[in-house]
C-alpha cells in the first residue's frame, strides 16, 4: 500500500517537471521537421513555380478581381470607382437583356447538347468497327471540329443568306414562304444552333467511340447467342456501359454552350432584337461596348457560379479521370 | 448490297441479318455527306468566277471556267499573309512556353514527393473547371495593367500555364521506368539534366498530342484576341477573317469570303489529312482543355 502511494506521489510529481521538457523539445522538433520537409519539397516547388505564377495571375487572381470588380461602380467612365455592394448584381439581374440572354443560353444549351450528343452516339455506333470506309466517314464528320468557329460562321453566313444562299437555293424552294434564317427573331437562335451541332457532333463522337471500346466483348457475344436484337443490346448493354461517357460529354457540351459564342459575333451580333444574345456576348458588350466593368464582372460572377456548381457535380468524375494526386 | 456485305464481314454472324444497324449506317453516310456540304461549297465558290453572278453562287456544281481571282482578291484585300504570321507567332509562342511549364510541373507531380501535393494538385485541377474563356474581363484589365494591351504577348500570356498539359505530362512521366533515372542518378546527373535527357525524349508522343490540341485551339481562338488586339496589323487569322467577312459581306463578294475562309482553315485541314490518326487520338485525350 505504502509503496504504491509513494509511487503515485512520484508519478504525480513528475508531470510538474514534464511540461518544460516535453513541450520545448517537440516544438523545436516540429519546426525542424517542417523546415526539413520544406527543404525536401523545395525542388518540387521550384518546378511548379512557373505554372503557379501564371495560374495565380490569370485564373485565381482573375477570380478575385471579378469578385472585387463586381462590388464597385463608376458614375461615369471617367469618375473614380466607389463601393456599391450588391448593386451591380441586382442591376444585372434586373436587366432584361441579361435575363433574356440567360433564357436564350438555356434554350441554346439544351437545343445544341441534346441533338449533338444523340447524333454523336448514332455516328459512333454506326462507325464503331474500323475499316477504310468508316475511317473516311469519321474524318468527314470530324472536319468541322478542327476549323475555327469564325470560319464556320463565314460559311454559314452564306448558307443562311436569304434568297440566293445555299439553304434557300436548294431547300427553300420546297417551302411556301422563304424564312429569313438569321433575320427572324423566332428562327435566328435555332439557325445559330445548327452551326454548333454541325461543329461539335464529330467531337463528341470520338468520346463515344472510345467508350464503345469498353463494352465487354463476351457480354455482347452472350447477347447475340440469346438472340437479343439491336435495340435490346443498345438499351441493356451498350447504354449502361456508356453512362460515364454521357456524363462527361454532357459537361463538355454545356461548357461549350456557354463559352463558344464566336458565331454570335460574326453572324448576328446578338440580334435581331437580342434574340441570339448569349451570356458571354452580353458580358463582352458590357465590358467593351458600354465600358461597364462593374456590370460585366457581376454577370461573369453569376455565370461562373452557375458553371462551377455544375462542374463541381462532375468534379469527382474529372478527378478520377486524371487519376487523383 | 455487295459493299454492305464487305463492310459487315467482320460483324458477328448472329447480327449480320439485322436491318437496324444498316439503316443507322445509311443515315450516318447521308449525314456525313450533309456535313461536308459547307466545305464543298467553300471549294466550289472559291474557284467560281464573279461573272457567274450572285444567283449561281449557291450552285454546288463546279464552274466550267474555274479561276483563282477570288484567292488573289482575298490575299490582297484581307492582308492574310500578315494575319497568318501573327497567328503563327501566337501559337508558337504559347506552345514553347507551355512545353517548359508543363514539363516541369508534370515532373513534379509524377516523380517528386512534396508537402501540399494534394492541395496543389486540386489547384491545378480547378483550372480545368474554371473555363478561362469566361475570365476575359478581369484578364483584359490585368493585361492592360501589365502594359501588354494590343500586343501579341498579351494574347499569349493567359495560356502559358496549362493544367491539361501538366496532367498529360504527369501521366507520360509516370509510365517511364525509374531504373532509367536511377542509372542517370548514379552517373551524377542533376534534376534538370534527368528531365531533359531521360524524361523529355521518352515522352515525345505526349508532347505531340499536346501540341496538336494547343495549336488547334489557339489557332481557332477568337474572342480573347479580339479584345486584346486593336491595331489591324496585329490581328490573328480569326479576327482578320471576321473583319474581312464584314467588309466583303457588304459587297456580296461571297467568292472572296469563301477563298478567305479556305485560307484560314487550309493549314489545319492539310495537317489533319496527313496526321489523321494522331489528331483523332489527341482529341480523345483532350476532353476539357
Amino acid at each position: 500500500m505504502h509503496s504504491i502511494s509513494r509511487r503515485d506521489e512520484m508519478s504525480l510529481a513528475e508531470p510538474a517537471a514534464l511540461p518544460v521538457a516535453t513541450s520545448a523539445a517537440p516544438r523545436l522538433h516540429v519546426l525542424k521537421r517542417v523546415l526539413g520537409r520544406f527543404k525536401a519539397s523545395l525542388p518540387a516547388y521550384l518546378l511548379l513555380l512557373p505554372s503557379l505564377i501564371f495560374l495565380a495571375l490569370f485564373t485565381y487572381g482573375a477570380m478575385g478581381r471579378v469578385l472585387v470588380d463586381a462590388l464597385y461602380q463608376r458614375a461615369s467612365p471617367k469618375a473614380p470607382v466607389r463601393f456599391v455592394g450588391f448593386e451591380n448584381i441586382s442591376a444585372v439581374l434586373a436587366d432584361p437583356a441579361f435575363t433574356g440572354a440567360v433564357v436564350n443560353n438555356l434554350i441554346y444549351t439544351v437545343g445544341t447538347a441534346v441533338p449533338s450528343i444523340a447524333l454523336a452516339l448514332l455516328f459512333a455506333l454506326a462507325l464503331s468497327r474500323t475499316n477504310v470506309v468508316t475511317s473516311a466517314l469519321r474524318a468527314a464528320l470530324f472536319l468541322p471540329v478542327l476549323i475555327p468557329m469564325v470560319a464556320a460562321s463565314a460559311l454559314f453566313l452564306f448558307i443562311f443568306l436569304p434568297n440566293v444562299g445555299l439553304l434557300d437555293y436548294y431547300i427553300g424552294r420546297l417551302l411556301p414562304v422563304l424564312p429569313n434564317w438569321l433575320g427572324d427573331p423566332d428562327i435566328a437562335l435555332y439557325a445559330i444552333m445548327i452551326i454548333t451541332i454541325w461543329k461539335n457532333a464529330g467531337y463528341y463522337m470520338l468520346f463515344f467511340l472510345a467508350g464503345l471500346q469498353a463494352v465487354p466483348e463476351d457480354v455482347m457475344e452472350a447477347a447475340h447467342l440469346d438472340g437479343a436484337g439491336p435495340y435490346r443490346r443498345l438499351r441493356h448493354i451498350i447504354l449502361p456501359e456508356l453512362k460515364p461517357t454521357f456524363l462527361f460529354v454532357t459537361v463538355i457540351a454545356t461548357l461549350n454552350a456557354v463559352t463558344q459564342v464566336d458565331h454570335v459575333f460574326v453572324m448576328t451580333q446578338g440580334g435581331p432584337s437580342n434574340a441570339t444574345n448569349l451570356v458571354l456576348f452580353y458580358i463582352y458588350q458590357q465590358a467593351v461596348e458600354h465600358y461597364d466593368i462593374g456590370k460585366a464582372s457581376a454577370a461573369t460572377l453569376l455565370t461562373l457560379a452557375a458553371l462551377m456548381t455544375l462542374t463541381a457535380l462532375s468534379f469527382r468524375t474529372l478527378a478520377n479521370r486524371e487519376g487523383g494526386p | 448490297m455487295k459493299l454492305i456485305d464487305t463492310l459487315w464481314k467482320d460483324a458477328p454472324l448472329a447480327t449480320r441479318g439485322e436491318i437496324t444497324p444498316k439503316l443507322g449506317f445509311a443515315l450516318t453516310v447521308l449525314l456525313a455527306m450533309v456535313w461536308l456540304i459547307p466545305f464543298l461549297w467553300m471549294g466550289v465558290a472559291t474557284l467560281r468566277p464573279a461573272s457567274d453572278g450572285i444567283n449561281a453562287m449557291a450552285e454546288l456544281m463546279p464552274s466550267l471556267k474555274p479561276t483563282l481571282d477570288n484567292v488573289r482578291d482575298a490575299w490582297e484585300i484581307g492582308d492574310f499573309p500578315r494575319y497568318t504570321l501573327n497567328t503563327t507567332i501566337i501559337c508558337t509562342g504559347i506552345l514553347l512556353v507551355q512545353f517548359v511549364t508543363i514539363t516541369l510541373a508534370g515532373f513534379a507531380f509524377a516523380r517528386l514527393d512534396f508537402a501540399g501535393k494534394t492541395p496543389i494538385f486540386y489547384l491545378f485541377l480547378m483550372q480545368l473547371m474554371l473555363v478561362p474563356v469566361l475570365l476575359i474581363v478581369p484578364n483584359l484589365s490585368l493585361v492592360a495593367q501589365l502594359g501588354l494591351y494590343d500586343t501579341l504577348t498579351g494574347v499569349m500570356m493567359p495560356f502559358f500555364a496549362s493544367a491539361f498539359g501538366t496532367f498529360l505530362m504527369r501521366q507520360a512521366f509516370e509510365a517511364i521506368p525509374t531504373e532509367l533515372e536511377d542509372a542517370a542518378l548514379i552517373d551524377g546527373a542533376g534534376l534538370i539534366q534527368r528531365i531533359r535527357h531521360i524524361y523529355v525524349p521518352l515522352s515525345m508522343p505526349s508532347f505531340s498530342a499536346f501540341a496538336i490540341i494547343s495549336v488547334t485551339s489557339h489557332w481557332n481562338d477568337f474572342l480573347w484576341p479580339l479584345m486584346v488586339i486593336n491595331s489591324p496589323d496585329k490581328r490573328p487569322l480569326t479576327v482578320g477573317l471576321s473583319v474581312f467577312t464584314k467588309t466583303a459581306e457588304g459587297t456580296q463578294a461571297w467568292g472572296t469570303i469563301a477563298a478567305g475562309t479556305l485560307m484560314v482553315i487550309a493549314p489545319l485541314l492539310v495537317a489533319f489529312l496527313i496526321f489523321q490518326k494522331r489528331f483523332i487520338s489527341s482529341f480523345v485525350t483532350s476532353g476539357i482543355k
